[in-house]
């Protein structure tokens, strides 16, 4: 096992916790094997990857035509990503399991997250952006079923739907854009994209391109405007939260824009929109932050002004940036994992989120608030944790940087700000969760949680804390060969370290610290009525708004338009084929000269026989019986068609079918009442003239195309070989059982799903007996007649059958023939339409008919051959003569047996039906 | 005789079309029906046309004057399964008489 089994191994995982439940094995086991493992496959490529700085890569080609392959690449950046992915899953299923009900705990929570982090990881180690964008939406998916966790909640199931609409949409901008850029490239395959980086930045529609990708990395990490689904995502059960909306699926967004640094980045549209859009996410998200009441809503928001300042180190054009911002997505995910569940074990140890209501939790739970007292200076930026260091490097980099608009003071001042935000909102979470007088009116008396459901916050604090002392010593290695793989080149030489000596960013730091303090102590008079303005997120009123809009909009033109009439929607098609064919087909025919004209009487007939036919059909078609007459006559002539232009078995089958339709359409003609006359206007009248005209026209033109152009057939190789290798001189039927005997398997199972479909529709009326002294019995000479006729149709398809591989017949005309003297038993014998036999039971004969085809195929298989390969043998039998039998003769069997069992449980269930409509008893 | 076929299943395709579009529920079921005709016409006719020399190799017995065996194969198959979709429409069209107050098919859900 190497790395390329990482996604496929968690999202084989998904499928396990649901049946293994059933054997009573813990779902949360499963997903923490999982993680488990991929860890270790993970950690056993870090010398090559981590130390050497190696780019491991595998290919399997998927779809070839379409340039998909299934490549992966496992370099820095992607270690990076995997490592968070796996061990914050890992510390997260952990923490679930401990903090859901163990009701709840089961294959529809566990599923959904495991595949999670298979399409998680398929994104940080895709090295075809086709296949990245595949997992790109797996992971939207799966969180849509992850913040719906809850499907009793309007909350979630709103939060959910919105999260995915605005994901999805990204999504598809992300699909148009790599798809744009394989056409400029002429390749999906990353490193190629990276090679061509010049002729793609240098081509007249990158700007366009760029404006697709970033509006999927941009929602994905829920960046301004697209940042309001976030916090309507915190319906999520916590881990969720802890998991995919801060540590790991929000990050896809800035790990794509981390992946097209090398290629799309060093532009001044690249530094414009990303630096901009960072920097307005980073300051709404930490000012809004400030206002949240509930704890993870406050985090939230937190989340978005972090993603933001990823978003912003990405955008600026300094060397150190990309690393920086790496820094920081680690950072993140480590200080707001713990966050989260340090407020989910608030949650659930006293019932309440809302920080009005939540106080003095320090006395009862000293270790849980010590643990998010230190989570929460990582993420104000406080010294000798992770979060200061990314935050200096990040106020460096401000400073470093190009000037904005012509203002070298925006970036840093900005900087400065949000920081300034971020200190009051971490100091207003820890003062009034965990400090005050003790809470009155929880649910629940305040304690510590089960030591289990600490541990996972445990170990990301100890992180923190880690991280932040010895950074260079832990991470060093890791950050730079991220940040190499990253930009694809060389980094100038950069140690990440706590004390870079009293320079300006520090002096920024200490202003944001004080700063953050003093906004928070005087937050009352500086916000005052800012708050009740907030409390409706503007952001889902627009969203809410557009949905509204777009569903009236649409409603609004169904009416118009008469989109709820079928006919609507087919007189739009038709007129689309009408056009295209005139497109198509005109030029065609004024270039092909017809190289026979000559007349033929028989054809001409036929031809007019059926036009007569046809005109009665349209004429009477408000008489139904004398409709069906003319229509057969059409059928007849049909028939006549395929019986003159060489095709015997064509016109064997048609004759047959047509007898077998009539009886089904005066069996049914009952039932659909008396058709309506005409009611169209005269306008409509004439466009459905034109219509039929129209399409009548478009068949004859390229039918006479057709005929009059000469192709290459590629039948000469089934004439050729029909009798060396099927053994048969017909050559139609031995296509039919062993050349293509594939495509027939596939066609007679259609059959018998239709028939079984038919079976299903009626079922109510299953136990139904029509009374049978209503209607007049059958005459007893036609009972008499009938019987012989039965057997000699009997008879007839044993012949037809045995005869079909050398002559016209085979086991569909035989199966036609053996049922039409099966149906006329029943006319005769069942005229009230009370079967001697429940039709259903017919549905085992079809399954036996398929099973029976299938039965000579898997022999095949058997002896090593393929599905269904042909055997023979020749038998010389007495009066018939000598008789070929083969393994086909079976698959013929199978084919005869569907076809009777279909006409047997079709025309029976149609023909009882009682008439009327079905009272409610029988619908019941 | 080409122009003979070709107008065949033309005309059958133009009166299908037009039940169709009438739009109740007997008159598509008629349509699809003749509709049915026409495909396995047109599909006949990718063959060429040829009369007297069916696909029996003891019957003409030199393969490359045969009538092309293919498009038969597939016709054969296509006119089994169209009787059973024909079947398959017309229980549909039967049973969703029984649930919408009108003959006429419509895209909207019963009861919306």
């Amino acid at each position: 096992m190497n790395f390329t089994w990482l996604p496929w191994l968690a999202l084989f995982g998904a499928l396990l916790p649901g049946p293994l439940r059933r054997l009573r094995i813990d779902p949360a086991l499963v997903a923490g094997a999982v993680a488990t493992l991929g860890l270790g496959l993970l950690i056993r490529t870090t010398p090559e990857v981590v130390v050497l700085g190696q780019t491991l890569k595998s290919s399997v080609p998927w779809v070839p035509s379409l340039g998909l392959a299934i490549s992966l690449r496992l370099d820095g950046l992607g270690f990076l990503m995997c490592g968070l992915i796996l061990g914050i899953g890992l510390l997260v299923v952990l923490y679930a399991r401990y903090y859901l009900k163990p009701e709840e705990a089961t294959g529809r929570f566990y599923g959904p997250l495991l595949a999670f982090m298979g399409a998680m990881l398929g994104i940080a180690l895709s090295e075809n952006l086709l296949l990245l964008v595949v997992f790109w939406e797996l992971t939207s998916i799966s969180s849509f079923l992850l913040i719906s966790f809850w499907q009793f909640s309007t909350d979630a199931r709103r939060g959910a739907r919105m999260a995915l609409t605005v994901t999805g949409l990204g999504g598809l901008a992300l699909l148009a854009g790599v798809i744009w850029i394989g056409q400029i490239v002429g390749s999906y395959e990353l490193t190629q994209v990276i090679e061509h980086a010049d002729v793609l930045k240098a081509h007249p529609h990158y700007p366009a391109v760029l404006c697709l990708v970033l509006l999927g990395a941009f929602t994905k990490s829920a960046q301004f405007p697209f940042h309001f689904w976030l916090p309507h995502a915190m319906a999520a059960p916590t881990p969720v939260s802890a998991y995919l909306h801060s540590a790991t699926m929000v990050k896809a967004g800035v790990f794509l824009l981390a992946r097209c640094y090398p290629f799309l980045a060093g532009t001044e549209l690249w530094f414009y929109l990303v630096t901009i859009t960072g920097m307005l996410t980073l300051l709404i998200g930490s000012f809004l932050a400030l206002f949240q009441n509930d704890l993870k809503g406050l985090l939230a928001y937190s989340t978005v002004s972090h993603l933001g300042l990823i978003t912003l180190l990405f955008g600026l054009d300094t060397d150190l940036a990309p690393k920086a911002a790496l820094l920081h997505l680690l950072n993140h995910a480590v200080f707001k994992a713990s966050l989260f569940m340090a407020a989910g074990i608030i949650d659930h140890e006293t019932g309440t989120r809302d920080l009005r209501r939540l106080s003095g939790l320090f006395k009862p739970m000293p270790v849980t608030a010590t643990l998010a007292i230190v989570a929460a200076a990582s993420m104000a930026g406080i010294p000798l944790l992770n979060g200061f260091l990314s935050k200096e490097m990040f106020f460096t980099e401000t400073l470093d940087a190009d000037d904005i608009f012509g203002r070298s003071w925006i970036l840093p001042v900005g900087a400065t700000l949000a920081s300034v935000l971020s200190v009051a909102y971490s100091v207003r979470f820890v003062r009034q969760a965990f400090f005050g007088p003790p809470a009155t009116g929880l649910e629940k008396t305040p304690h510590e949680p089960p030591r289990w459901l600490r541990v996972p916050v445990e170990l990301l604090v100890l992180l923190c804390i880690a991280i932040g002392v010895a950074p260079a010593l832990l991470v060093g290695d890791l950050i730079h060969a991220a940040a190499s793989a990253c930009v694809q080149g060389e980094l100038p030489p950069y140690t990440i370290a706590l004390w870079h000596g009293f320079n300006t960013p520090l002096v920024m730091s200490i202003v944001a610290l004080i700063g953050g303090i003093l906004v928070y102590a005087r937050r009352e008079r500086l916000f005052r009525g800012v708050e009740a303005r907030l409390s409706v997120s503007q952001g889902r009123r627009a969203f809410e708004g557009i949905v509204a809009a777009l569903v009236g909009s649409s409603q609004r033109l169904e009416r118009a338009l008469r989109l709820d009439q079928v006919t609507t929607h087919l007189r739009g098609l038709l007129a689309c084929a009408v056009l295209v064919s005139a497109w198509l087909l005109l030029p065609a025919l004024a270039r092909v000269s017809p190289t026979n004209t000559s007349g033929d009487l028989v054809l001409w007939v036929l031809c007019g026989v059926a036009l007569f036919a046809l005109a009665g059909v349209l004429l009477k078609s408000e008489r139904p019986l004398t409709a069906i007459v003319y229509s057969s006559i059409v059928g007849l002539a049909v028939t006549l068609t395929f019986a003159y232009l060489s095709a015997p078995d064509l016109a064997l089958t048609q004759l047959l079918v047509e007898l077998v339709a009539i009886l089904l359409l005066l069996a049914a003609v009952p039932h659909f009442g008396l058709p309506p006359r005409d009611k169209r206007s005269s306008p409509v009248r004439a466009l459905d003239g034109a219509l039929a005209l129209g399409v009548g026209g478009a068949v004859t033109i390229g039918c006479w195309l057709m005929l009059s152009t000469d192709v290459a057939s590629i039948s000469r190789y089934f004439l050729e070989k029909s009798v060396p290798l099927g053994q048969g001189n017909n050559v139609v039927n031995v296509i039919l059982v062993d050349f293509r005997g594939f495509d027939t398997f596939g066609e007679v199972t259609v059959l018998a799903i239709a028939s079984l479909g038919i079976l299903a529709l009626f079922d109510h009326l299953a136990q139904r007996q029509a009374p049978s002294d209503l209607r007049p019995r059958t005459p007893l000479f036609l009972q008499s007649v009938t019987k012989l006729l039965l057997n000699l149709a009997l008879l007839t398809a044993v012949f037809l059958f045995l005869r079909g591989h050398n002559a016209p017949g085979g086991g569909f005309i035989a199966g036609l023939t053996a049922a039409v003297g099966l149906v006329f038993v029943y006319q005769a014998r069942n005229p009230t339409g009370a079967p001697a036999r429940r039709p259903a039971s017919m549905s085992r004969w079809l399954a036996a008919g398929v099973l029976l085809a299938a039965l000579p195929g898997v022999a095949a298989m058997l002896f090593g051959r393929a599905f269904l390969t042909a055997g023979h043998v020749h038998l010389p039998l007495p009066l018939v003569g000598e008789v070929h039998l083969s393994t086909v003769l079976v698959f013929d069997l199978g084919v005869f047996v569907v076809v009777v069992a279909t006409v047997l449980a079709i025309l029976p269930t149609l023909g009882r039906l009682p008439l009327g409509k079905p009272t409610a008893e029988e619908e019941r | 005789m080409e122009l003979a076929f070709s107008l065949l299943t033309g005309a059958i395709t133009a009166a299908g079309v037009a039940l169709l579009l009438r739009g109740d529920r007997f008159r598509v079921v008629l349509g699809i029906g003749l509709l049915g005709y026409a495909a396995n016409l047109f599909i006949m006719a990718s063959g060429g046309m040829l009369v007297g020399r069916p696909p029996l190799m003891d019957v003409t017995t030199d393969p490359a004057r045969a009538a092309d065996p293919l498009p038969q194969a597939l016709v054969l198959t296509a006119i089994v399964i169209g009787f059973g979709m024909l079947a398959w429409l017309i229980a549909l069209a039967l049973r969703a008489g029984a649930e919408t107050p009108e003959g006429k098919p419509s895209s909207k859900e019963p009861g919306s």
